[in-house]
């Protein structure tokens, strides 16, 4: 804040009249002042500095202690300096407990890509009937999408339990992909309604009018338009999949338990297990990481369900 | 848009002149346009809707799974017990504590954060990328970090800082930190502003960038202060932007079940709906009081989706209107 209130103490345009500064003069010095206010931006620039590597001081630390031996792990005060080792990731891999922590990853693998195919499938043709050839009353549609994802999830998993329960469906993958379905198309939905908004209704007109296929439209027209924001909401839905923790708690087990079910079990509480719970978190937070950057540009348009651009 | 919204009264046109042809063909092509949405559509209504509907009628039964014989109509018995018992009024105004506090504290950082972004420094886009980062961690492993690397008593890095910090003035009485134990609904608040604010921020930043300058230069040139600009221009032209982040962090907030679970396991008040209803129906096989609960976290997220949705309706009117 105090750099918001920095700039207060030079003299503003009023009071340099007063002065009788000459006209030309006070001319360059408003130029100046709103142009290169440098110290403010200095200010803030530490000030944001400091406050990212606060934010980031977790993570860093996760990272960090993820190379230490347990005994450098739990020190205090911290042993920062202490040497790296790559003993926590072979212990998270199973060396000495012979757990493997690969098939509740790929489980998690299956379970976001497979419920992301299927969310675009369903996602694209409903966002197109909702934007380029829009239905009657749309906004209703897309509210009425919107309304589904604020139902606690918690409101509709008992009958869910019984039905997976009922049908022999707990524990299986594959009804986890079709919640997972549920869980992300409202959201793809509103996303890709956004992205094809932006397809130029002129281009769709000049095409339509030389008579160009359903096909080809899509291909040539809203394709290239609406690729970058099928990635970024393919990214979300992703992040939003392999983070899931309550609904794989519940309809999942020994066989289809994912990565984040895994690691709730992970910790023991015996001995010294902070290195490798660190080296866990690593491990399964990297492709949420990697998703998350790839999709940095459109991310806001994402989480904000393309109501911010 | 204002071209779809055209395209939306163009069979009104037709219609002036209606025969029988004309109809059934403007029929068929209604649902040649509806086509590409019903699948979307009816996938939601089956895996959302009819499980909703389900849990409505089991929170009027008396159904406990381990006595399955003495399930019968409860009428709204079930609910009586969510609002009287004890733990589950706890649970309820642990809820709303939670998410409140979570929700202000997020964006009150958030929009701080987002106004030194605003401005252009050395290394802006390294510090953008290290202020998302705790939100790119996933919610469970960020939880076990905040419980084991940074708020455990004895090897914690907060009391580790601590140590160090008072070490260097040669004391060895630190003060330590117990959060988990002494005060663990706020260790529960604590790592998840650390996980919220990336996301108020960016919206946010998206908000204050897309703040028309000109009336800002005008301002500047009419010699407003900074904080005469903040108060009469930024703010106005935020509020849509902090109401529309407030109420979707809300939203997920509210369904918080990762830290919970995490973090303190419920223990110590610490237990809100989703997690007691979690307890309710899997450990305690309530199934009738579980639904109860469950109806009522809906009509709470009801009361504040209808905000969330004017919000987010009249952002989408104003893109839709460009």
């Amino acid at each position: 804040m105090s750099t918001l209130t920095a700039p207060q103490s030079t003299p503003s345009g009023p009071t340099a009249l007063n002065t009788g500064a000459p006209r030309h003069g006070f001319g360059k010095f408003r130029a100046k002042s709103r142009m290169d206010p440098t110290r403010n931006n200095t200010a803030a620039g530490i000030g944001a500095w400091l406050l990212a590597l606060l934010f980031a001081t977790p993570v860093l630390w996760m990272i960090l202690t993820s190379f230490h031996s347990e005994t450098d792990a739990a020190t205090n005060p911290p042993s920062i300096a202490a040497n790296l080792t790559l003993d926590a990731y072979r212990e998270f891999f199973g060396a000495s407990s012979g757990v493997s922590p690969w098939p509740p990853m790929i489980n998690s693998a299956t379970a976001s890509i497979l419920s992301t195919i299927l969310v675009l499938a369903l996602a694209i043709p409903a966002a197109y009937a909702l934007s380029i050839r829009p239905v009657k009353k749309w906004t209703d549609v897309m509210f009425f999408f919107l309304s589904t994802k604020m139902m606690p999830v918690v409101a509709a998993i008992l009958p869910l339990y019984l039905f997976a329960r009922t049908v022999g469906a707990l524990d299986n993958i594959w009804f986890l992909i079709l919640m997972y379905t549920s869980m992300n198309l409202p959201i793809a939905v509103w996303m890709m309604r956004s992205f094809l908004a932006e397809v130029p209704e002129e281009m769709l007109e000049a095409a339509q009018i030389d008579g160009a296929g359903l096909l080809l439209i899509l291909r040539k027209i809203i394709a290239p338009v609406a690729m970058p924001g099928i990635a970024a909401t393919a990214l979300i839905c992703f992040i939003f999949s392999w983070n899931e923790l309550l609904l794989a708690r519940v309809l999942t087990g020994v066989v289809a338990g994912t990565a984040p079910v895994f690691l709730t079990g992970f910790v023991s509480g015996q001995g010294l297990f902070l290195a490798k719970v660190c080296a866990a978190a690593v491990v399964i937070s990297l492709p949420v990481l990697f998703a998350g950057f790839a999709a940095q540009d459109k991310l806001v348009q994402g989480l904000s369900l393309g109501a911010v651009k | 848009m204002t071209t779809a919204t055209a395209r939306i009264s163009r069979p009104g046109h037709h219609a002036a002149t209606p025969s029988r042809n004309t109809r059934s063909r403007e029929r068929a092509l209604a649902w040649a346009r509806r086509a590409p949405l019903l699948p979307a559509l009816i996938f939601l209504i089956i895996v959302t809707q009819l499980p909703f509907v389900v849990t409505l009628i089991i929170s009027f039964l008396n159904w406990n799974s381990l006595s399955p014989d003495k399930t019968a109509f409860a009428g709204l018995e079930n609910y009586v017990t969510v609002l009287t018992d004890p733990d589950l009024r706890q649970a309820i105004f642990t809820t709303i504590l939670l998410t409140v506090s979570v929700v202000l504290f997020s964006l009150l950082i958030g929009l701080g954060l987002a106004l030194l972004l605003d401005k252009k420094f050395i290394g802006r886009g390294l510090a953008r990328t290290l202020l998302i980062a705790p939100f790119l961690v996933v919610p469970v492993a960020a939880a076990l970090i905040w419980k084991h690397a940074l708020l455990n008593p004895t090897y914690g890095l907060i009391n580790g800082v601590l140590t160090w910090a008072w070490s260097l003035f040669g004391s060895t009485a630190a003060p330590q930190l117990d959060l988990l134990s002494q005060a663990p609904l706020m260790a529960v608040i604590v790592s998840l502003v650390w996980q919220w604010t990336p996301f108020m921020m960016l919206i946010l930043l998206a908000g204050l960038q897309s703040r028309p300058m000109d009336t800002v230069e005008a301002a500047q040139m009419d010699g407003a202060t900074p904080w005469g600009i903040f108060r009469h221009l930024t703010l106005p032209h935020l509020r849509q932007y902090i109401e529309l982040g407030g109420l979707l962090g809300a939203i997920y907030i509210v369904q918080n079940f990762d830290s919970v679970f995490t973090l303190t396991a419920g223990g110590l008040g610490t237990a809100n709906l989703p997690y007691a209803i979690y307890q309710t129906f899997y450990f305690a096989n309530e199934y009738g009081l579980a639904s109860a609960a469950g109806v009522v976290v809906v009509i709470g997220t009801i009361i504040v989706a209808t905000f969330a949705l004017r919000t987010v309706f009249s952002l989408f009117k104003k893109e839709a209107a460009r």
